[in-house]
């Protein structure tokens, strides 16, 4: 009697568990995200911006690649446990191309008083007739420096203004005063160095990142680019995120991601000043990041997500977005007097970057699917072997031209802001 | 009787099970990987765009340099710390537990120390500014110094790794009976001669194993080097990860196992070979 008493209350209890389990992950929506992958960001997502989400949700960031096959693989085996992917505007294409994603017209037609900016909504529809991610939070890359840099300002120049030669004399006249190279790039192993060759330098150089790759003004902005590079900080190459060597002093003036910059401006922002990138010959090439929300097809749980995606496009949640982990709104909203000021100035900065009348905007790789990598690469590859190893310009450029086309025409990708439209994949002249 | 021959097959089943299913498998698929072209046909594409990189022979460079400076080092420092422990009989758990710590340490914990030191701003830079050395903060670790990053790498991997080969040492030392040293002392052999010829042939299968497994790790050393080098120190088990991680390529990223795999194979019949025990040879 006694012994098939606590049997039954054995199998009770285990019942009991079993259904708890069962229960949660019914309810819970897995929410995978290739942003906020630094463990202090993701913490802020968890604890802070999904705070007030009526709902269960399990914030999980990945690197871009276990994304991509993560959803890639679910929605093939057809047992799909993600219930939402959050990713970059470039993070999408390939899982497009495999018929992953779901359609979110109707998610998009419920969140009308929104007021997206509509640039945003027609790069969700990824050039088709059908919008596959809603718009979830934007960044840029932008410059901070030192105040105690801006008295090396050569005459006449204004940070706002700045132009690439005036910021080479810049870092000269700081390297003469103090006898260190104060200028820094990001380009450490995980820094984002690339998107400033193809997203700054280029484009201002050349109004274009692929076409006129090789180009005779390619070649001479990349002799400029080393005669500033001589007042580069050589450790350079193995930062990651400019706003550590900033605090720590061992860099004046420093070009990144705003949201990789962001530490520096919140701790200290009497020290610093943010401002837009610099101009070159063809105006002020700058790469706006867009961010957006999307639905796997055959979503364990669609309502909840479509439920998260309101909830994270809201104003207030928009704006905590911004107070905690640096991304900007994607919705008209104005921001709130009690910013932190180290935010204000970023979004100064923006404001600036992209509001002047030499804005040349140009976007995020688009079409290249998973040789987004490779697409990068020959950038990486290019500044390395000009900027640190001395090659040859005309010979690299030659060289590196051939690897871009072949990625182009593997992938048939046509060309992107600013290249001029293409009919076929975007030449490499 | 006869059940009982195949209890011991029948005990090691699962952990030959699990190996084949966790090591064996995926090995066979990253070989697969790296000779297979998108297409699906085979292809020695991958070999060839690996060889023509940017990175490749600086790569595989570093990754031999470091294994070859790196472990002949730790062998000799390890081997004399047990030699040293067994003389001592007061507080010898104490060092036997000091020297081990590093062990418990992760190699990326142990990298992000050692940058903490060489960084500009980091202690080496601040002690030497302190006792007046030098006037502003040396540059370390950057892409004009690569022989700096390689010291800095080879000081962090002594100091992390050391104390594995420390730990199988010890243990093999202890296996060895105290009575042949002191039969040797007894015919009057100096202490260099009994280490000679009774501690070290008795040693060698400790040995080997240390080596086997120090080398072997040390060609896949990545951690440690990434976070003092960056990019600027190439090895292989790096240059694999940023094909699979950075570039999304993962049939160059299985070309760069499979070469990593092919020297840990060759190193490892070499030891069995070139330090063949006396056991061994008689049987």
């Amino acid at each position: 009697m006694k012994k098939s008493k606590w049997l039954w209350l054995g199998l009770l209890s285990t019942l009991l568990v079993l259904s708890g389990v069962l229960a949660q992950q019914t309810a819970s929506l897995l929410f995978v995200s290739t942003q906020f992958t630094p463990i202090e960001e993701a913490q802020r997502m968890r604890q802070v911006i999904l705070k007030d989400f009526q709902g269960r949700v399990e914030f999980i960031p990945e690197d871009n690649a276990p994304f991509t096959n993560r959803i890639l693989s679910e929605v093939r085996a057809g047992r799909v446990n993600v219930g939402l992917a959050g990713g970059l505007h470039g993070d999408f294409p390939p899982l497009i191309a495999a018929g992953a994603l779901d359609n979110v017209d109707d998610v998009l037609a419920q969140l009308r008083d929104r007021r997206f900016s509509q640039t945003f909504v027609n790069l969700g529809r990824m050039g088709t007739a059908n919008q596959l991610y809603i718009p979830w939070m934007q960044a840029t890359y932008i410059m901070v420096a030192s105040r105690q840099a801006l008295q090396y300002l050569p005459a006449g120049a204004s940070v706002n203004t700045l132009t690439y030669s005036q910021l080479r004399e810049w870092a000269a006249s700081i390297q003469r005063a103090t006898g260190r190279r104060m200028l820094g790039f990001p380009a450490g192993p995980r820094g984002l160095m690339h998107r400033f060759t193809q997203g700054y330098l280029y484009p201002s150089y050349t109004k274009s990142a692929v076409t006129r790759f090789r180009s005779d003004e390619a070649e001479s902005m990349w002799l400029e680019f080393r005669s500033l590079w001589q007042h580069v900080n050589p450790q350079s190459t193995s930062y990651d995120f400019m706003q550590e060597p900033l605090l720590s002093g061992e860099v004046w003036i420093a070009w990144d991601h705003i949201a990789r910059l962001r530490d520096a401006l919140n701790q200290r922002p009497n020290d610093f000043v943010a401002f837009p990138a610099p101009i070159g010959p063809y105006g002020r090439g700058f790469m706006p990041v867009l961010a957006g929300l999307a639905i796997p097809k055959g979503s364990p749980n669609r309502a909840a997500a479509v439920a998260a995606i309101e909830y994270l496009t809201r104003p207030d949640v928009q704006i905590a977005t911004l107070v905690q982990n640096g991304f900007f709104p994607v919705i008209q909203v104005r921001l709130p007097e009690n910013l932190p000021q180290g935010i204000r100035m970023g979004a100064d900065a923006i404001a600036r970057q992209a509001q002047s009348n030499v804005a040349l905007p140009s976007l995020l790789p688009v079409g290249l699917g998973a040789r987004g990598g490779e697409y990068n690469k020959v950038f990486q590859d290019t500044f390395a072997r000009i900027i640190l190893r001395n090659e040859d310009v005309r010979r690299v450029l030659d060289s590196e031209a051939g690897n871009l086309r072949r990625i182009m025409n593997e992938t048939r990708a046509p060309c992107w802001s600013p290249d001029p439209a293409s009919s076929g994949p975007c030449p490499v002249n | 009787m006869r059940s009982e021959r195949y209890i011991p097959y029948v005990l090691i089943l699962p952990s030959v099970l699990f190996l084949l299913l966790l090591f064996a498998w995926p090995l066979v698929e990253a070989l697969l990987l790296s000779v297979r072209g998108s297409g699906g046909g085979w292809t020695l594409e991958n070999f060839q765009r690996m060889a023509a990189d940017l990175y490749f022979r600086d790569a595989l460079k570093y990754t031999l340099l470091l294994t070859v400076v790196i472990v002949p080092l730790q062998v000799v420092m390890a081997l004399g710390m047990a030699l040293l422990l067994g003389s001592i009989s007061k507080g010898r758990d104490l060092f036997l537990y000091v020297w081990t710590i590093p062990l418990g340490i992760s190699d990326l914990a142990a990298g992000i120390v050692w940058l903490a030191i060489f960084t500009e701003r980091g202690y080496l830079n601040s002690f030497l500014q302190g006792i007046g050395v030098i006037q502003q903060p040396q540059l370390w670790l950057s892409y004009e110094t690569p022989m700096m990053i390689f010291v800095a790498v080879v000081a962090a991997e002594v100091w992390r790794a050391t104390a594995i080969v420390f730990v199988i040492l010890v243990a093999g030392l202890q296996l060895i009976p105290k009575e042949y040293s002191e039969a040797a002392e007894v015919f009057g052999a100096t202490p260099w001669q009994r280490f000679r010829k009774v501690t070290l042939p008795l040693l060698m299968p400790s040995l080997q194993v240390a080596l086997i497994l120090r080398t072997i790790l040390a060609l896949e050393v990545f951690a440690v080097v990434v976070v003092l080098g960056g990019r600027n120190l190439p090895v292989l088990a790096g240059e694999a990860y940023f094909w699979y991680n950075t570039y999304q390529n993962p049939g160059v990223a299985a070309a760069y196992a499979v070469i990593i795999l092919g020297i840990s194979v060759v190193a490892t019949l070499l030891y069995l070979r070139l330090l063949r025990s006396r056991q061994d040879g008689v049987a």
